[in-house]
């Protein structure tokens, strides 16, 4: 209750965790407030937007309903923004935990690896992963996880490096626990923090990637998605600039939610720490 | 026969790029249900040594018999069994166990691990070990920081002695303690090593304690045996310079002795 009441001190963690609300109140609203399908043509094409109140925001190039659009774009947005930051999260911190923990040649391999992945810009190796692969919602999350985990596995391996040396991984050993239980069990739930806190920028960053997968065409041909919608109004730019703005504004709302949220959340554990 | 032995014992580290023995040379043996001390100053090696002792670092040279096998062959699951009858208390009982841990998963791992009692029997084993120890079994729910520090070294005690072991190694295991609490811990273990024949590999700066709990002493000086002997008489009459010292340095010993002469 106090960590809330920390949490909410903050006008920036306040601002953060509206947006959010909003965002996941438009993406769990989405199918039944525009139960159709939000790619079907519901009234004449380019409509600006405010002229029709059936249709708030308009329409797009080929008469779709771009607030049906927005919202569930909300879906797509944050369905793979979370599940590619957790993934991200899951690889990199058993990465980093068997790195840290093993130390030698595993670690030597394992973190050369995270070296390699790191040096490819972590776009164009997502860029690539969708373009061998193909596009769909599960390899987009792969793809946007594969160039987000580094972080997270650099983060995991120092905080195990130092842990590992404490008096009560030496007595877990002692007792017989087998290396795997010690670091998973042991050592990873005390290494958790540090890594966690990574999350906000790497969800942030995995909602910025997805959209610019789809804008370039290679998001999942099956769902509305902010990006596609960009890409989309992007063709009929001067003539109906909302078609980009209105997509481009809410992606701008969320990151911004997103990191907003996550320093409140960082800013009220960091206080916890230092007080005690 | 010997229950362990330690022989030509040898550990190097780097100081200042330069490498140095924190162990050298060193043999010693403990027989079942005895006490061997390991005394010296600060930075002397007895830590080091423990740590060879439990495999836990790795020595650059020597051997370790440990119940009639050679411990350092072991490695992997071989070792890992072999584990259960070599045991540990260290000194600061709050970082010696997991942060988020319970008193009752503390003491539930070793049973776990080698299999010593199923799920369901587990809840009563560990309230046996909690009596064993002279601990309340009510203490079992609680975490491992919300218990006192001599509370929290029985419950060290409890989850060394869980897998029935024939050695525990002790590194400054009551020199965290308060007077008190001390002596309570020290009759513990004391009254264990009569009832189920435990060895003790005990290491403690102070001489008072180990006069009291112990059989024998090896004396350490910078990684070598400075002296070694019946704990009684090398505390009585020290050869070594660092006996010496040792000696002078506790204050309450230096009384009592002279209460006696
Ligand atoms: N991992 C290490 N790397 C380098 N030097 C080490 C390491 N561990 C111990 N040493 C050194 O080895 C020597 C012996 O250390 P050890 O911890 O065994 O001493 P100790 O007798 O236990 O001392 P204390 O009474 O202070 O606990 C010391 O000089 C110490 O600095
Ligand atoms: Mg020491």
């Amino acid at each position: 209750m106090s960590r809330l009441h920390r949490f909410f001190r903050t006008p920036e963690a306040i601002a953060g965790a509206l947006i959010l609300a909003l965002l996941v109140a438009m993406a769990l609203a989405a199918p039944l407030l525009f139960p159709g399908d939000p790619q079907a043509i519901a009234g004449p094409a380019l409509l600006p937007p405010f002229q029709d109140w059936s249709l708030p925001l308009g329409t797009d190039r080929l008469g779709r309903d771009v607030l049906a659009e927005l919202f569930h774009g909300a879906r797509t947005s944050l369905a793979v923004g979370l599940a590619a930051a957790a993934a991200a999260l899951l690889i990199g911190a058993a990465v980093g935990t068997l790195a840290g923990f093993a130390s030698g040649l595993l670690d030597e391999v394992l973190m050369r690896v995270t070296d390699a992945f790191q040096t490819v810009p972590s776009f164009l190796l997502a860029l690539a992963f969708v373009s061998i692969v193909g596009p769909s919602l599960g390899v987009v999350v792969a793809a946007i996880a594969l160039s987000a985990w580094t972080g997270p596995a650099r983060v995991a391996r120092a905080e195990v490096l130092s842990i590992r040396e404490r008096d009560y991984v030496a007595g877990a050993r002692i007792i017989g626990m087998h290396p795997l239980e010690i670091a998973f069990r042991e050592v990873l739930p005390n290494a958790l923090p540090p890594v966690l806190a990574l999350s906000s920028v790497i969800v942030a960053a995995a909602i910025l990637t997805e959209a610019a997968l789809s804008f370039l065409g290679l998001g999942d041909p099956n769902r509305v998605t902010w990006g596609g919608m960009i890409a989309e109004g992007r063709t009929v730019l001067r003539t109906a600039p909302f078609l980009s703005i209105v997509p481009g504004v809410a992606l701008v709302l969320t990151v911004l939610g997103v990191y907003l949220a996550g320093e409140g959340v960082v800013e009220s554990t960091a206080v916890r720490r230092s007080l005690s | 026969m010997s229950l362990l032995a330690v022989s030509n014992l040898a550990k190097r580290y780097r100081r200042g790029g330069k490498p140095f023995a924190a162990v050298d040379d060193i043999s010693f043996e403990i027989g079942p249900a005895e006490t061997l001390a390991l005394a010296g100053p600060s930075g002397s090696g007895k830590s080091t040594i423990a740590k060879l002792v439990l495999r836990l670092i790795e020595p650059d040279a020597g051997r370790i018999d440990f119940e009639g096998g050679d411990f350092l062959a072991l490695s992997g699951a071989a070792l890992r069994t072999r584990r259960a009858r070599l045991q540990m208390v260290f000194q600061d009982p709050l970082a010696a166990f997991n942060p988020r841990a319970t008193v009752a998963r503390v003491l539930d791992d070793p049973l776990r691990i080698y299999n010593i009692a199923s799920r369901a029997e587990r809840p009563r084993r560990i309230a046996a070990l909690l009596e064993r120890v002279g601990l309340d079994t009510s203490l079992a729910a609680r975490a491992i920081h919300e218990i006192s520090g001599g509370q929290r070294q029985r419950v060290a005690i409890a989850r060394a002695i869980a897998t029935r072991p024939s050695l525990i190694v002790l590194d400054e295991a009551v020199s965290a303690l308060d007077v008190s609490v001390r002596g309570q811990i020290l009759e513990l273990l004391l009254d264990l090593q009569r009832q189920e024949r435990i060895a003790y590999l005990f290491i403690s700066h102070d001489l008072g304690v180990i006069r009291a709990v112990a059989h024998r002493v090896v004396i350490l000086d910078a990684g070598r045996i400075a002296e070694s002997g019946d704990a009684r008489a090398v505390i009585a009459d020290p050869q070594s310079a660092v006996g010496k010292a040792l000696v002078a340095a506790t204050p309450k010993l230096v009384r009592t002795s002279q209460d006696a002469s």
